[in-house]
């Protein structure tokens, strides 16, 4: 490895600054005493606005709408997806580069092109201000990104694995079931990962369509966080904290498999 | 493979395959988007329970509606800079990442902190930044006490300073993916004819990076045109409508004064500009295909 110049160590050093400085600064408003946030500086650090985030308001709650909506579109895109990309990776049939594109363009779609139908539809069947009603308009968003990522990943597995089940006289679905989806376990924890977080972070849907305090998801949560007379900054800080921490470790963690399933699809085709 | 009969139910096991996805697809984004052209030409209020077909009128209204025009110029600038700055920081970043130095690893993690917070806390962080008594921006620039997120000239750049802020990672990724593909050889070839690394860089990294960066480029272009959630939270449009975006004056036209009709109008027209846009980044990638 050569040796980094000055210029390497200054542009990095820059970089992480601006990426990461925002979020540090959040993480130090977080842990500020509510009466120094006009000071330059606390003069001491604390934890009552993780308290009274956590215990005054019902933000546990609005935590766990939130990991139930993105629990319920994972799985239920996960399910479908899966059977869809073997099918476009493995599978001869009419209609495959249609439906890829398809899927595509979907996910290009302004989500607001879609609020007032999708509206109206939930109101008629009674899934309006429900979590699980929501966990369907995100598949607009979630399902065409599965299609994309498991594809491509399904794609490399090896079309001999196929053609060798086949002939010990599996179905192409038991093929699918019994030999390739267990192959494409890494595929679909990446396609996890990715969906979870997307879902995680959605907001026009989810702020749209709940009108119930008590459903709401943290991302509308946090945009409606107010006190009476003033806007409090620390315990904002400290829900936007308690609700990122669990996506910026799982971030780091699996950093190698999300920038390889954000360019699966965008860069190989 | 076997006979006929064996890719027959091949291909039916396909269809039924795809088939789940397929009827999502088509119930959460092909029937909406056909239900709201349909409700665009509607006299529709919510609350009241009016509706009647109105055929074109909410067009020929939007057509006049110098708050439509001020929102589309809005989407259109917030689009047209942060796409650019993103794509200009994207670069050297992409650059530096493919590069082997101590701590690639950490700065690789780090840049992906942003892509990874949910963009609305995101608005809130820069949010109480930008806060012009207390925030951090006006205190380290002294002298200076910008509203940021109050005067009109600014906020819309605020606005985009947290979206450079959220997407050049996701930009920087795909360019690094552009890099990866880009054999050494050509590298080693080029020093050994004496370019230097300014030459090599226009001669060869720019040309061969072009189709990652036009693909970051349309990705990114019609991401930035439907973008909701980051001005909704740091200025819900204001000051005095400087920031209002087309989702934004949609979404209050159809959830704050309840008009379904002219709500989805604004919501076909957002649309309508996002297909126009792709066709046109279509073409120059098509183009630039043709080319090769």
């Amino acid at each position: 490895m050569k040796r980094p110049g000055l210029g390497t160590a200054l542009a990095v050093v820059a970089f992480l600054t601006f990426f990461l400085g925002p979020f540090f600064w959040q993480v130090l408003t977080s842990l500020w005493p509510d009466g120094e946030l006009t000071r330059p500086w606390p003069s001491h650090l604390t934890v009552e606005n993780y308290a009274s985030v956590l215990w005054g308001r019902p933000f546990l709650r609005v935590v766990a709408n939130s990991l139930l909506v993105a629990a319920l579109t994972t799985l239920f895109c996960l399910t479908m997806g899966a059977a869809a990309a073997f099918a476009l990776a493995k599978l001869e049939f009419r209609g495959r580069g249609l439906l890829l594109s398809a899927a595509l363009a979907v996910s290009m779609f302004p989500p607001i092109a879609t609020v007032s139908p999708l509206y109206l539809i939930l109101r008629a069947v009674g899934l309006r201000d429900s979590l699980i009603g929501l966990a369907l308009p995100y598949a607009t968003f979630a399902l065409p990104l599965t299609l994309w990522v498991l594809t491509s990943f399904f794609r490399q597995l090896p079309d001999e694995l196929y053609r060798a089940a086949r002939v010990d006289g599996c179905t192409p679905f038991q093929a699918f079931r019994r030999v390739l989806l267990p192959l494409a376990a890494p595929g679909l924890a990446t396609t996890a990962i990715l969906v979870f977080i997307f879902a995680w972070n959605e907001f026009l849907y989810a702020l749209t369509f709940l009108s119930t305090p008590e459903k709401r998801t943290v991302p509308v949560a946090i945009s409606l966080f107010a006190s009476e007379y003033r806007e409090p900054w620390g315990e904002i800080a400290a829900a936007s904290v308690v609700a990122t921490l669990p996506l910026v470790v799982l971030t780091v963690l699996f950093q190698r498999r999300i920038v390889s399933g954000l360019t699966a699809g965008a860069v190989k085709e | 493979m076997k006979g006929g009969g064996s890719l027959e139910r091949e291909r039916r096991q396909a269809y039924l395959l795809v088939a789940p996805a397929v009827l999502v697809l088509l119930g959460v984004a092909l029937y909406p988007i056909l239900a709201a052209v349909w409700l665009s030409l509607h006299r529709f209020i919510l609350v009241f329970g009016e509706r009647r077909l109105t055929g074109l009128d909410n067009y020929a209204f939007l057509l006049s509606d110098a708050r439509f025009w001020a929102a589309l110029g809005n989407t259109a600038y917030f689009t047209l800079v942060a796409v650019t700055v993103e794509v200009l920081l994207a670069v050297p970043l992409a650059l530096l990442l493919n590069r082997a130095f101590p701590g690639r690893g950490l700065l690789r993690a780090s840049v992906l902190v942003p892509w990874a917070i949910p963009t609305v806390v995101s608005a809130r962080l820069w949010a109480w930044m930008f806060n012009p008594e207390y925030g951090v921006i006006n205190r380290l620039l002294p002298g200076n006490d910008i509203n940021w997120l109050g005067a009109p000239g600014y906020a819309l750049h605020a606005a985009i300073l947290v979206d450079v802020w959220k997407t050049t990672p996701f930009v920087a990724l795909l360019v690094l993916a552009g890099l990866q593909g880009i054999p050494e050889d050509l590298y080693k070839a080029a020093r050994v004819d004496g370019a230097s690394a300014w030459r090599a860089f226009r001669s060869i990294t720019l040309p061969l990076l072009k189709p990652a960066l036009l693909l970051a480029l349309l990705f990114r272009s019609l991401d930035a045109f439907r973008v909701f959630d980051a001005i909704y939270v740091l200025t819900e449009g204001g000051p005095a409508n400087t920031t209002e975006t087309l989702s934004i004056y949609a979404y209050k036209t159809l959830m704050r004064s309840g008009d379904f009709g002219y709500g989805s109008a604004l919501s076909v027209a957002t649309f309508l500009c996002v297909v126009l846009l792709a066709v046109v980044w279509l073409r120059l990638l098509g183009r630039e295909e043709g080319a090769r």
